[in-house]
């Protein structure tokens, strides 16, 4: 009788694998983060989103039934380890697609890797020469800089504001900034009177402000990451500089407000929807995504998703219904990928063409003033 | 003394055979990089391990050697091989120049004057927007080639490297074994002695400092081509720590010890990616034990522990 009983389960526990055993291979995909070092702000959210999307996407059964294995190396934020790790995930893990790096420089080091190689790559980051000219398998979800200007010159047009001081950090985030700002002046009738920069670690900015006050601008506009534009704010309010200070989309996120603090007030910024997705009316096409999003980030790292999270969020599952479409090869997924039209992600509504491979408008950005410690709809 | 060539006979064959092994795998891709950081660290320690120079501006000077290469190349179209050759020159050149004045320092003065050189060069790629890119980079760089031959993979691109760092280890032991290479050891030990000695003192510093520039400016200018991209953040104040700490964990004042040094700490990171996020405490650890157990640096270290285990096993035998 023994003998029969453990027959019996060895039968059945052959019987269970071997389903298993049939059960095709993972979806590989492969993701490059600065999750540590200068730019882990970035990377460290990215990182925490993909690795969470894929997680859902595995609980509810995977792409068409295959699970998806994402496979995460860090890049500290340097283009040399960018470049080995994106042939790691090329050549050694054999991935069907990468999202991923998080900052533009990374992303133009290893651009032609992917490319050479046919392996689709969703870059995290801002810069408009990723996607610009378009590479056959190379995307990305942040939203331009040039968006971002283009909201706060309208704005200011709107006002009758036309002589501005723009300030910037000296790092790839404010130069791609600054390059903008210059750039567009002239189409919104803008005159930059003073054209400053300072130095990401600066911890007092008093003397370009200054300059500011003794200047003919109406309004100045402050590009950076934090903590320099805390900073500023600061100064401005200790030099009791009367002028609308503009912020960029660098700093949207709760992390600001509470490092300018008093001094946030009244600040206007561009920023993804997803500071205000709660306040989003609800015909807006992307509140289902976003709130979506607010609410599992805060549900799994008990911190509030902002929109760095969010490119991940984009990249992984403009990913995952480009290879329900058309399955997980590489060209497949770049040409479904090419053929996306209106989905809402976090970052905007994308719409990608095999001549944009951004695919976002300004709409992506909405105008928010900083008032008693939140964010408010700017109209 | 016959084993200085049975030793460089078989590197050489190590590093032709080793893309056998490695080919197809990205590690082939890690191991150009250890050959442009062996070319990085065999210039330093000649500088900081012969001479007993220090200086913490390194990456400023393989950063200019780079950025030389990428704008001439890609902005005025102009040869890479002789751009390599010009970077290579104008970079010494300076080297020479600020060397004068420079390495009249000693100890701390000249570890903080060279570490402001390199600031400054650094400072430099990020705020010459027009002419560098500015912090987001420069891409475009044209791979290198021989007539047809385009080293545009990385197995094409390993030999090229190699075949430098080769002939560079070459001429720094013939260097470190001639009168010169025991000049700079007389310099290390004591100057004054050196003086009396005969050895010209100031200008055999400021030459091994350009020389040390010239042989970075060349791993610049290969680096450039292999990545076809340069940014400011790979040649920052940390880069050139992480060279000094090469040299030290190699073995200061050891040619082989440099190509330990630069192998061992531009592999490592790659090894220890398995442990996740618990590679950089690891990484730590094993900086620490190194630079306890084995203060000669792992030229010195590594035979030193073979030869405490191996008559165990004779007695065995």
């Amino acid at each position: 009788m023994k003998r029969i009983a453990l027959l019996a389960i060895a039968l059945l526990l052959v019987a269970g694998l071997v389903p298993a055993l049939a059960a095709q291979a993972p979806i590989r995909i492969g993701a490059l983060f600065a999750i540590t070092g200068p730019a882990s702000f970035l990377g460290e959210p990215e990182r925490n989103t993909a690795q969470m999307v894929v997680d859902e996407i595995n609980a509810k059964g995977g792409i068409k039934g295959r699970k998806v294995e994402l496979i995460t190396y860090d890049t500290q934020g340097d283009a040399t380890k960018a470049k080995q790790l994106v042939n790691k995930l090329i050549k050694n893990d054999k991935v069907s697609a990468i999202v991923g790096p998080s900052t533009t420089g990374e992303t133009m080091a290893i651009l032609d890797d992917a490319e050479k190689a046919g392996i689709p790559l969703i870059s995290c980051a801002a810069g408009s020469k990723i996607t610009d000219p378009v590479r056959k398998f190379v995307f990305k979800t942040a939203q331009n800089d040039s968006l971002a200007v283009a909201r706060i010159y309208e704005y200011l047009k709107k006002k009758k504001m036309t002589r501005v001081a723009v300030l910037t950090v000296s790092d790839g985030f404010g130069s791609s900034g600054r390059e903008q700002l210059k750039a567009q002046a002239a189409n919104f009738g803008m005159q930059i009177v003073v054209d400053d920069t300072y130095a990401p670690k600066d911890t007092d900015m008093t003397a370009q402000l200054t300059k500011i006050r003794g200047s003919q601008a109406q309004a100045v506009i402050c590009w950076g990451t934090n903590p320099g534009p805390a900073v500023i704010a600061k100064n401005a309010r200790q030099l009791g500089l009367k002028l609308p200070l503009f912020m960029s989309h660098g700093v949207s996120s709760r992390k600001f407000i509470d490092l300018a603090g008093d001094a946030a007030e009244g600040i206007i910024l561009p920023s993804g929807k997803v500071l205000v997705a709660d306040l989003l009316p609800k015909k807006d096409k992307q509140k289902q995504s976003l709130m979506a999003f607010v609410k599992d980030y805060q549900g799994h790292f008990k911190a509030e998703g902002d929109h760095f999270g969010g490119h991940a969020w984009d990249a992984t599952m403009l990913l995952r219904q480009a290879i329900e479409r058309g399955g997980d090869a590489p060209a497949a997924i770049a040409a479904e990928l090419e053929k996306t039209r209106n989905f809402a992600g976090i970052g905007g509504t994308f719409s990608f063409s095999p001549r944009d491979h951004a695919g976002l408008t300004k709409d992506a950005f909405v105008l928010v003033e900083i008032k008693n410690k939140d964010w408010v709809l700017v109209k | 003394m016959k084993r200085e060539p049975v030793k460089y006979a078989l590197l050489v064959a190590v590093a032709l055979l080793a893309p056998l092994y490695f080919s197809g795998g990205y590690l082939m891709n890690v191991l150009v990089f250890v050959g442009i950081n062996t070319l990085l660290v065999v210039a330093l320690n000649l500088l900081l391990g012969f001479a007993g120079q220090i200086s913490l501006g390194h990456a400023g000077f393989f950063g200019l050697g780079a950025y030389i290469s990428a704008i001439l190349t890609a902005t005025h179209q102009v040869n890479p091989w002789l751009v390599m050759l010009i970077a290579a020159l104008a970079v010494s050149a300076l080297a020479f120049l600020i060397g004068f004045p420079v390495l009249k320092l000693k100890g701390h003065y000249l570890a903080m004057a060279t570490l402001g050189l390199g600031i400054i060069i650094y400072i430099f790629f990020n705020e010459a927007v027009d002419i560098t890119g500015g912090p987001s980079g420069f891409s475009g760089v044209p791979n290198l080639s021989i007539g047809a031959l385009v080293f545009d993979d990385d197995v094409k691109n390993y030999y090229l490297v190699w075949s430098f760092t080769l002939v560079v280890i070459l001429l720094a032991v013939n260097l470190s074994r001639s009168r010169i290479g025991r000049a700079l050891r007389a310099i290390h030990d004591s100057e004054v002695a050196a003086r009396v000695m005969g050895v010209n003192v100031r200008l055999l510093k400021v030459q091994i400092f350009a020389l040390s520039a010239f042989i970075s400016a060349l791993a610049g200018s290969l680096y450039a081509h292999v990545m076809t991209f340069v940014a400011p953040a790979s040649f920052g104040f940390h880069f050139s720590v992480e060279l000094v700490t090469m040299v030290i964990i190699g073995g200061l004042g050891s040619v082989y010890g440099s190509l330990l040094g630069a192998a061992l700490l531009t592999l490592l990171p790659e090894m220890l990616r398995a442990f996740q996020d618990y590679d950089i405490i690891i990484y730590g650890l094993i900086l620490i034990l190194a630079t306890m157990f084995m203060p000669g640096g792992l030229v010195r270290g590594i035979p030193a522990v073979l030869a405490a285990i191996l008559p165990k096993k004779q007695e065995r035998g």
